[in-house]
């Protein structure tokens, strides 16, 4: 990344903002009014680099809303049960829903959605690793809703404290749609589990599948990333990948443990001194090749979601000339 | 960099050769979504973008007849009939819901916040507060007490 970001944890200021200063002392209001918990409106004088960073992470949110809808709207024919496809539809509904929220909170900050999507479809902005791993059963599905997001809200919640008014306003209206798709997750986790041997081997087979991938989720570690000091510093990510990681196995593995599925790391433990959860690293050379496009369905998702887009393409066009004999007429 | 979408799936999930993750190779084509992924793949290359960028609808929801219209958040859509519609399918999904407003978002004037002093009381305005005035307190009754206020002029 750039050298003012690397500078942004010293006591010097990163050059591409005092650049962008339009009168003295602005970086220095900004950085008050974020201190006592204020948030930014899109009006509000930013510097370059919040912009920039904060356009970044919510065009990665929206992307991971709307590459996450694929992977479960796959399975839609295949719900067992007509209550269960309900759900479904209306979970893949809530995503695209929250991808539109999170595209527009975006937009607030001066780039035109259709310019995120065509970046999208060709590849060249990312979304959550996750979605380029397979459902292969029916279980995934349960994983998803209880352990994606779970993991996801855990995310959000502390997303939604940032300093960026859209972008926590956004978050707030999707935490509190997100809690249903995580309940329906955890009834289908809980239903398989206690179900049929077939099932239950079915579930934990899913859950091992998927542990490494959420260990991957919250992004590599802190000494890594090179995100993280700005992002703090300006209440962008109010917590490190490290520290989310954290939260969730403290909510998280409680339950999985009660349910007595089995954790694929038998280095997991509790840590009394750190008060935290020592476990496994994952494999953090995976999570750069997913990233990069390496991973198992990163071609195939976004084929399709280059193909929805394109077949979607009549609908919005017939919309837009709706109007035109109307106000010709 | 993500690979070329249009790339054949099997060599690209193993980048550099290597035989990577290799309980994904399953088959998938049992179903539309898979069928259409062949049709993805052939119709890829040609893809061009073209989305319209329409103007922004700001919406409001009430949620129980006769109280007020709260913002919800914001659409896009070329005309109010669609804007409605839209406004429908993202903001009243679930949830009470009993009318929308949409409104072009350019329609909608705000004070600055650079001037939000304007708002800011210089001066006691407790005389505009209910809690700014104490009614009778005994303290301003003389020699007689309520009651006995009360029943004499009512006789």
């Amino acid at each position: 990344m750039s050298s003012s970001e690397n500078s942004a944890g010293g006591t010097t200021t990163p050059r591409l903002v005092a650049e962008e200063e339009t009168s003295p002392g602005q970086l220095a209001a900004f950085e008050e009014r974020i201190a006592r918990g204020e948030k930014i409106e899109p009006g509000d004088w930013m510097p370059a680099l919040y912009r920039k960073q904060l356009i970044r992470l919510i065009q990665q949110h929206a992307n991971s809303e709307l590459m996450g809808a694929l992977p479960e709207g796959q399975w839609i024919p295949y719900a067992p049960g007509f209550r269960r496809k309900m759900a479904l539809i209306a979970k893949v509904q809530d995503e695209v829903g929250h991808a539109q929220l999170l595209y527009r909170a975006a937009e607030t900050l001066g780039k035109p959605r259709h310019e995120m999507m065509t970046e999208l479809v060709n590849g060249e902005s990312k979304y959550s690793n996750v979605f380029n791993y397979p459902c292969e059963t029916w279980a995934d599905i349960a994983m998803v809703g209880w352990l994606i997001d779970g993991a996801a809200i855990v995310n959000q919640t502390i997303m939604q404290t940032g300093s960026y008014g859209p972008y926590s306003r956004a978050l707030q209206r999707i935490t509190y749609e997100e809690a249903f798709h995580l309940k329906q997750g955890y009834d289908l986790v809980v239903t398989l589990h206690t179900g049929t041997p077939a099932q239950r081997a079915m579930c934990q087979e899913a859950f091992s599948r998927w542990w490494w991938p959420l260990m991957m989720f919250f992004g590599p570690p802190d000494r890594a990333s090179v995100h993280t000091d700005i992002l703090q510093r300006w209440a962008l990510k109010p917590k490190t990948n490290d520290e989310q990681r954290q939260i969730f196995l403290r909510k998280f593995v409680p339950k999985i443990q009660e349910l007595g599925l089995e954790i694929p790391d038998e280095d997991l433990r509790w840590d009394e001194d750190s008060g935290t959860w020592h476990f496994t690293q994952p494999d953090w050379d995976e999570f750069k090749r997913v990233i990069r496009g390496g991973g198992p369905l990163n071609a195939e998702r976004l084929a399709l979601r280059r193909l929805l887009y394109e077949q979607g393409s009549w609908l919005r066009t017939a919309l837009e000339q709706a109007e035109q004999p109307r106000a010709a007429a | 960099m993500y690979g070329d979408p249009t790339a054949d799936f099997e060599s690209d999930s193993k980048p550099d050769g290597q035989d990577a993750m290799p309980h994904y190779s399953r088959e998938w084509n049992f179903d539309p979504y898979h069928q259409a992924m062949a049709f993805a793949r052939r119709r890829a290359p040609d893809h061009a973008s073209a989305d319209t960028e329409w103007r922004v609808w700001e919406v409001f929801q009430q949620a129980k007849r006769g109280e007020h219209h709260a913002h919800v958040g914001s659409i896009h859509a070329p005309d109010a009939e669609v804007a409605l519609v839209l406004a429908k399918e993202n903001f009243a999904r679930r949830g009470a819901c009993v009318n929308l407003w949409v409104t072009p978002a350019d329609a909608i004037h705000a004070t600055d916040y650079e001037d939000a002093d304007v708002f800011i009381h210089t001066t006691d305005k407790l005389y505009r507060e209910p809690a700014g005035f104490q009614g009778l307190r005994s303290s301003r009754i003389q020699g007689s007490s309520r009651t006995t206020e009360a029943k004499g002029t009512s006789t």
